[in-house]
């Protein structure tokens, strides 16, 4: 779950981070009233992706009058995809040095990876490729997370010896947030030190672990739903699917992440272009099938689907009756290609035969088949 | 010949009375595989299907000498009966379980360390498969047939899909490996790839890669470095979009490594065929 900056900024708060005192706005009006309270203040638009700055997404006002002005002009924008559900009217820092504080998973080396940087701030990727040493890196052992000499040395390293104590305070609780909320990712960027030696964090950036949000449910209640801005996507995660929303024409259903992306890759190939990646996983049984099903023929844009499943832990009967049973129950006008193979393939063959539905042996003649009946 | 498994083996079943660790533990066994025991806590002293349950690992190996094991067990469960094998010394774990939490699964990586021996397939993989010796985990037994190709896959579906394009081209396999599609995972393309290049049963190799990570990457290197084997690899999510990035970390920490195209032209620049669908694969393989 990638959290909007209010909801990554109160998850530090709850970790004892201070932050810049600032108000959720959902209507002109309530930035109007943020302002009177606070005084001025950045009016910044709320998007789980970079880059709002640059497109326009966060304005600096003086007056209650400017926050609504503002605030109207950014709710209901669109920022790389992404329809801006509210703003977050926060008051401006006194800054005097801003540095770079972040974690994240090293696939690599299948770790967690803890960065701290003198130079925060807009340019810090550039920094990691021209610069590579002016980030200082560490790798917590994962029981027991990082120990006190060892944030030291992360923060001499970095050349902010000075702060030493303050940032190293900030850091291991920062750090809390993979054990006490799964998280992937933390970034505060600009983590900024004031005049008076506080540290603050000026923005943050906080993914958690989707599969682990069985540990997690009042997280998951309170923050879940205002992140789903995808109609279709928010349908399928209710219906417990792994579905993401694609801009084609051809519904995609498949088993397996793997076979799902390269059954996009076939039908592109083929001339067409995918409308949703579908992947019903392993052990997908009829009431799966028939609920991906329901999904993908909300999208009006959907001209066929394409099924391509081969069954390891998925059975084909259980596919096959899914299917018949899901085309019936829903009345499917759509062009219908069905790729089968797989455990019990010839059981699951043989009940779309009787049901009418002819089933393909390739994916890639599946492919140029709904290719085709979809023009 | 062949990798990692054999017919010694003598294989557990962690979550044997589970509806998926049932069902397959009835599929390895058909093959062949020497399936000793299921681990059940709670369940110890009965049998499932013929074959003797345990409550824990320990107590199974005590009994039946199993130095393997297939994990069907559920998600929030399952990094812990990974620790719980290799911490009794079970050498070969193939883990079946997907949704494993990756903080968990980070935590098992670093406890391994302390058990060298104990090799980690997955998770979110369909374990191993050695054609006309057995098999732990869910790869369908009917697509293969024995035979000089490796292979060695993220995704399993597709490793399903290859083998059978493969056998029906009159190309068997020796070993058939799946090491997860999940970020954080066992056994790496670069360690299965040095196995078979030590087996001299394999002569062909195939590579099924997925984007995300640099896991092809560094198996190119290792090809490209000298290598006895025909490799053909494949990477499937060529047009997948880019995930929606928010942060800078993930950048900082992998750079532009991880794209399909930087995957491809990897092992391009090491001299390995790349395929661009999965029925190339074999045409390349029967070519090479």
């Amino acid at each position: 779950m990638k959290l909007l900056e209010y909801q990554a900024k109160e998850v530090l708060a709850s970790l004892g981070i201070e932050i810049p005192a600032g108000r959720v706005a959902h209507t002109p009006e309530e930035a109007e009233s943020a302002c009177r309270e606070l005084g001025p203040v950045a009016v910044k638009a709320q998007v789980p992706v970079g880059g709002r700055g640059k497109a326009g997404g966060i304005a600096v006002v003086e007056t209650p009058e400017a926050a609504h002005a503002a605030a109207q002009r950014i709710i209901g924008m669109d920022i790389k995809g992404f329809k801006v559900p509210l703003v977050y009217c926060e008051t401006a820092l006194e800054i005097a040095r801003e540095v770079y504080l972040g974690f994240t998973v090293d696939r690599d080396a299948r770790a967690n990876i803890l960065m701290l940087s003198a130079r925060g701030g807009m340019d810090i990727e550039q920094v990691a490729e021209e610069a590579p040493e002016a980030i200082a890196r560490l790798y917590p052992n994962p029981w027991r997370g990082p120990l006190d000499f060892e944030l030291t040395q992360l923060v001499f390293e970095s050349g902010l010896g000075e702060h030493a104590r303050a940032l190293t305070a900030v850091i291991k609780k920062l750090y809390r947030a993979i054990p006490d909320f799964d998280a992937l990712t933390a970034e505060i960027n600009p983590l900024v030190i004031t005049e008076e030696g506080k540290v603050i964090a000026g923005d943050a950036k906080l993914e958690t672990d989707e599969n682990a949000d069985f540990r997690h449910r009042d997280l998951v209640e309170q923050y879940g739903a205002i992140l789903e801005t995808d109609e279709l996507e928010a349908e399928a995660k209710r219906r417990r699917l792994t579905y993401v929303s694609l801009d084609g024409e051809i519904g995609i259903i498949g088993n397996g992440a793997g076979l799902c992306m390269g059954t996009l890759d076939l039908v592109q190939r083929a001339g067409g272009k995918a409308a949703n990646f579908c992947d019903i996983g392993g052990g997908a049984r009829a009431e799966v099938v028939q609920n991906a099903m329901d999904v993908i023929i909300m999208n009006p844009r959907v001209k066929g689907i394409l099924i391509n499943v081969f069954g390891g832990i998925t059975r084909g009967d259980e596919v096959a009756r899914g299917l018949v049973q899901a085309r019936d129950n829903l009345q499917l006008k759509l062009p219908l290609v069905v790729r089968l193979s797989g455990t019990n393939q010839e059981e699951g063959r043989e009940i779309l035969k009787q049901n009418g539905i002819e089933p393909g042996t390739s994916a890639w003649e599946a492919a140029q088949k709904i290719v085709a009946m979809a023009q | 010949m062949s990798i990692l498994l054999n017919a010694d083996n003598k294989v557990l079943v962690q979550g044997i009375t589970g509806r998926e660790g049932s069902f397959h533990a009835q599929q390895m066994r058909e093959m062949g595989t020497q399936v000793v025991g299921g681990v059940v806590p709670g369940r110890g002293g009965s049998e499932h299907e013929g074959v003797p349950v345990f409550n824990t690992v320990a107590e199974a190996v005590h009994e039946t000498g199993a130095d393997a094991t297939g994990i069907f067990v559920p998600a929030p469960f399952a990094a812990d009966a990974i620790l719980e094998a290799a911490a009794c010394g079970i050498t070969l774990i193939a883990c079946i379980t997907e949704g494993i939490p990756i903080q968990d699964m980070i935590r098992v990586k670093d406890f391994l360390r302390a058990y060298p021996e104990a090799r980690l397939l997955g998770p979110n993989c369909p374990g191993l498969l050695t054609p006309g010796v057995g098999k732990i985990g869910i790869i369908p037994q009917r697509f293969s047939s024995p035979g000089p190709v490796g292979i060695v896959a993220r995704s399993g579906t597709l490793t399903y899909e290859t083998m059978a394009a493969l056998t029906d081209a009159g190309m068997g396999q020796s070993t058939i490996v799946g090491i997860g599609g999940d970020p954080v995972n066992g056994m790496a393309f670069v360690d299965v790839i040095a196995m078979f290049e030590r087996d001299p049963a394999t002569t062909h190799l195939a590579i099924i890669g997925e984007i995300g990570g640099s896991d092809e990457e560094r198996a190119a290197e290792l090809l490209g470095r000298g290598s006895r084997l025909k490799s053909v690899a494949f990477i499937s999510g060529r047009t997948a979009p880019e995930g929606k990035r928010m942060g800078h970390a993930g950048a900082i920490v992998s750079g532009n490594r991880g794209t399909a195209k930087s995957k491809e032209e990897a092992f391009r620049s090491a001299g390995v065929a790349v395929a661009e669908t999965t029925d190339q694969i074999v045409e390349l393989l029967t070519k090479a």
